[in-house]
């Protein structure tokens, strides 16, 4: 606040009249800024989590590039660490093409669905039935990975696949965790996009109505472009969270990395080679222990772009509609 | 018959006829304003020394220079957007939580300049309350509701007495002695504004600041607040917005006119233009642009 | 004017031809259908666990110690212990530290400040990352590393509650600003101090929606089962756990028992299953409970 100018006159009170107003280095002023200090404190956290893995990853992440070459890393489509001698082998191509491959397989699933049921939830459901729906959605959205994992392996696996469609898939396989991990981001698709078909303004829709357009017109031409971006969001959002996901993979994919589009065999993604050796019994100084950081710090690489192309299409949505 | 429009009917009349006839400048007043009488010296609370009030180095008004006096009613009237919200906040440092705010020249309340560096704006709102337009009761009962001022500022005393004093001298206890408990979202628009009142006046205030307190509410409950105020006046000083210029006719001891005087980058700019005993303002008012909005010919 | 109408005027309204009302129908009816394939999914999925899990499912089951050897034996004990006690060492970190970030972000900071917004974007990017790194953070820092605190319950519960604290973060922020600016200048206007009125007026009325908040993110917290399996959590362990020793939990006995090669250890997944889904279940029904009965509508 500008100070005032002290008109002469004006000052400390007139005796026995003013009351005392001062500022007074009282208890309570003084515990004021203590609390002010404590929640900062509680709010620098978060930016120490970040710097904690940031920094974790990057100290054992370039010891190990210390023992194996970073070409040979990025570059090698052969990936062996835990093999003798010549066997053994640090090329990570094939943990990153599973990865890929099998949040493609996973979108194939949940892009179609998931659309499909946030525009009819959006745009054609009653208040009634969507009531009923979206809590079912979202306890979808809650179940554990774990959960999913075990569903993968002794029902996907055996009765769908084998028994149901009569494919010939290994107990591990490509194929099973790539549906299931489509399931998992089913939710995260459909809820992201019904929201950006809700921010559609209500009358861009009466606008074409309008116009006699019908309501499937409305929505696959105006509706529906209209949210692009927030949709485009979406999808990269479910991306993510597949790229990052562990424990489907580990059940239901088995603990080879594949460099192949076999979906009867096993894959298996950088996630879950992680978990995967964190459960073995390596020592934890040595190179071959030091590859979970590598993976790791590549894993986290990859979900911060994602992350952030997900947000710039957040922002470029809100931009027209707020 | 005139060829002269109708509003300028009255400026045809000379003065004194219409004072004797009983019309008033201000439309539709019932009644005179009372005369306040003048002539023995009150206490000055508030002294305003070419003050103005900037949004980020906008000014929202500027040059105001009057004083306030004790246990009277002082009224600010004006159109929209001329600043009295702007300056009444300044009263109690409420346009502190605005950032970006700034206030020039000097406010001093007993003498002692309210902005200056070494004052603090708590133990300045201790003493000059206020109420605001739209009632603002806690989620809680009304017993709480009025409690918390007390407890907050460490008052000493039985709570219950505090609580049952501050309802009476709101005249609101007969009406919810017995449900003290209850949830004060419970309670009608009015009661909520008593119920507001009673809450500033349990922590014993010097100064109520009162900023359209009634423009919320039905006729009837305006009427309650109003007599309230006479009543309150007694103990306490109270400053009063309002945009009903039959209200701060009837409860003002003076007023204060505040217009727009000019309009920078979009923005308007309000300044005080008159500040006199409220039977002047209304029936004599010095400055043309006062008389003419009391007249009703703007605002 | 050669002109004259030659088509006849119209003035009905003629319904839509056949083949448009098909589209129509077609194509909402394939929305309906593909809505209802996830949640089949849902049943299906809850319907073959309970088929293979309720069975096992008895009182021993949650009182005996895991067994790698006699299935018949073995329970969930250790497992469910652990993961009782993580949901209470988790809440016990991220309610303060949670609130108080939300807090300070909605309440004291300038939102023009570099710093402030660096947090924000930190928080923001901190949702995104796999629960996998998180693991890795927990291990590297929690375990080992600078706090070195070893493969011991608190370890993992501070490494699940870094995880979810960005959900109470932002949960609590929804909740602070929901809270109107009128009850802050109330309270303000009376005299009370910054922190008084925030104690006193705002944080109780953002409390139901920071209470089912938390109960979200605890949910989210104990179903995780990367971060354990980083931070060493013990799948047989046969004893009760402590705040510092090491620890079991029910998403890494469920892993045990699906990724061991006998069937009927497939089959005390799915019990384990059943008992941590009882869990949540539990949780999400106080957490709806809370929220219809508190609710603050302003």
């Amino acid at each position: 606040m500008a100070g005032a100018d002290l008109i002469a006159g004006f000052g400390s009170p007139p005796g026995g009249g003013g009351p005392d107003l001062t500022r007074k280095r009282t208890t309570r002023s003084v515990s004021e800024q203590v609390i002010k200090g404590l929640l900062a404190a509680a709010a620098v956290l978060s930016v120490v989590t970040t710097t904690g893995i940031v920094i974790s990853l990057l100290n054992e992440t370039i010891q190990f590039f210390g023992e194996v070459p970073i070409g040979d890393y990025l570059f090698g489509t052969d990936w062996n660490p835990l093999a003798g001698g010549d066997s053994q082998s640090f090329g990570v191509l094939p943990l990153v093409f599973s990865t890929f491959y099998m949040t493609g397989i996973g979108l194939l699933i949940a892009v179609p669905l998931g659309l499909a049921a946030a525009i009819y939830l959006a745009e054609y459901a009653t208040p009634r039935v969507r009531k009923t729906i979206k809590p079912t959605l979202e306890v979808l959205a809650g179940i554990p990975t774990i959960v999913l994992g075990y569903f993968a392996l002794t029902y996907i696996t055996p009765v769908i696949l084998r028994d149901l469609l009569g494919i010939e898939v290994q107990v591990f396989n490509g194929l099973a965790a790539g549906i299931v991990l489509g399931i998992l981001v089913l939710p995260t698709i459909a809820s992201v996009t019904e929201d950006a078909l809700s921010a559609v303004p209500r009358a861009l829709r009466e606008g074409a109505f309008g116009m006699g357009a019908t309501k499937r017109q409305v929505v696959t031409r105006v509706v529906f472009p209209a949210a692009l971006s927030g949709i485009v969001a979406a999808l990269v959002l479910g991306a993510s969270r597949a790229v990052g996901e562990t424990v489907i993979i580990l059940v239901a994919g088995g603990a080879s990395p594949n460099l192949s589009f076999d979906l009867t065999g096993p894959q298996q993604t950088m996630a879950a080679f992680i978990a995967q050796t964190a459960r073995g019994d390596i020592s934890t100084g040595s190179t071959e222990f030091l590859t979970i950081y590598a993976v790791g710090f590549t894993l986290f690489v990859i979900t911060l772009v994602l992350n952030a192309i997900a947000i710039g299409f957040v922002r470029k949505f809100r931009q027209v509609y707020e | 018959m005139s060829e002269t429009p109708n509003t300028d009917v009255a400026a045809e009349v000379p003065r004194q006829e219409r004072e004797a006839s009983g019309i008033n400048v201000a439309s539709g007043l019932r009644e005179e304003p009372a005369a306040v009488d003048t002539s023995t010296p009150k206490e000055t609370i508030f002294s305003l020394n070419d003050v103005g009030v900037q949004y980020g180095g906008v000014p929202a008004v500027e040059d105001v220079t009057f004083d306030m006096f004790k246990n009277e009613i002082t009224a600010y009237i004006g159109p929209s957007g001329c600043g009295k919200s702007t300056l009444i906040r300044c009263l109690n440092r409420m346009n502190d939580l605005i950032p970006g705010a700034t206030v020039t020249g000097t406010i001093a309340y007993h003498g002692q300049d309210l902005y200056a560096s070494n004052i603090d704006p708590v133990q300045v709102r201790k003493r000059i309350g206020m109420v605001f337009q739209k009632p603002n009761p806690f989620p809680k009962s009304i017993f709480e509701n009025i409690a918390f001022g007390p407890r907050v500022l460490g008052m000493k005393g039985n709570m219950h007495e505090i609580v049952e004093r501050a309802l009476r001298r709101a005249a609101l206890w007969d009406e919810v002695k017995d449900r003290l408990k209850h949830n004060a979202f419970g309670m009608s628009g009015g009661q909520q504004q008593r119920l507001c009142i009673a809450r500033c006046l349990a922590i014993e205030p010097d100064v109520i600041l009162m900023d359209e307190p009634a423009s919320a509410l039905d006729p009837i409950s305006t009427g309650a607040i109003e007599e309230l105020m006479l009543e309150l006046k007694e103990n306490f000083s109270i400053v009063i917005v309002t945009h009903n210029m039959q209200q701060a006719a009837r409860v003002s001891d003076r007023t204060a006119f505040f217009n727009v005087t000019k309009v920078e980058e979009g923005k308007r700019v309000g300044a005080l233009v008159e500040f006199n005993p409220t039977h002047k303002v209304f029936t004599n008012p010095d400055d043309k642009r006062t008389e003419d909005y009391v007249s009703g010919k703007f605002g | 004017m050669a002109a004259a109408s030659t088509t006849p005027q119209r003035t009905a309204i003629d319904p839509a031809p056949a083949a448009i009302r098909l589209k129509e129908r077609l194509f909402a009816g394939s929305l309906f259908l593909s809505t209802l394939v996830g949640l089949l999914f849902l049943a299906v999925l809850i319907i073959d666990v309970l088929q293979d899990g309720l069975s096992n499912l008895s009182w021993d089951f949650i009182t005996s110690f895991p067994s790698r050897v006699i299935p018949e034996n073995a329970g969930v004990r250790s497992a469910l212990l652990g993961t009782l006690y993580l949901i209470v060492v988790v809440a016990v970190f991220i309610v303060p530290v949670g609130v108080a970030t939300a807090v300070y972000l909605e309440e004291y900071a300038d939102r023009d400040r570099w710093w402030n917004r660096i947090i924000e974007l930190n928080i923001q990017n901190l949702a995104a990352v796999p629960s996998v790194v998180y693991g890795i953070l927990g291990l590297a820092w929690i375990v080992r590393g600078p706090l070195s605190l070893g493969r011991i319950l608190i370890a993992g519960a501070l490494t699940l509650g870094l995880l979810v604290l960005p959900v109470v973060i932002v949960v609590a922020r929804e909740a602070i600003r929901a809270v109107p600016p009128s009850i802050r200048e109330g309270s303000l206007a009376l005299g009370a101090t910054k922190w008084q009125t925030i104690w006193k007026q705002v944080l109780p009325g953002a409390l139901p929606g920071i209470a089912t908040g938390v109960i979200l993110a605890l949910s989210r917290a104990i179903g995780e089962t990367a971060p354990l399996i980083l931070v060493g959590a013990v799948a047989f362990a046969r004893f009760d756990p402590t705040l510092t020793s090491q620890f079991n939990a029910l998403p890494i006995a469920i892993l045990e028992f699906v990724t061991d090669q006998e069937r009927i250890f497939h089959d005390l997944a799915a019990s384990a299953i059943i008992v941590l889904l009882i869990i949540l279940l539990l949780m999400n029904s106080v957490a709806i409970y809370l929220r219809n009965r508190y609710e603050q509508k302003w």
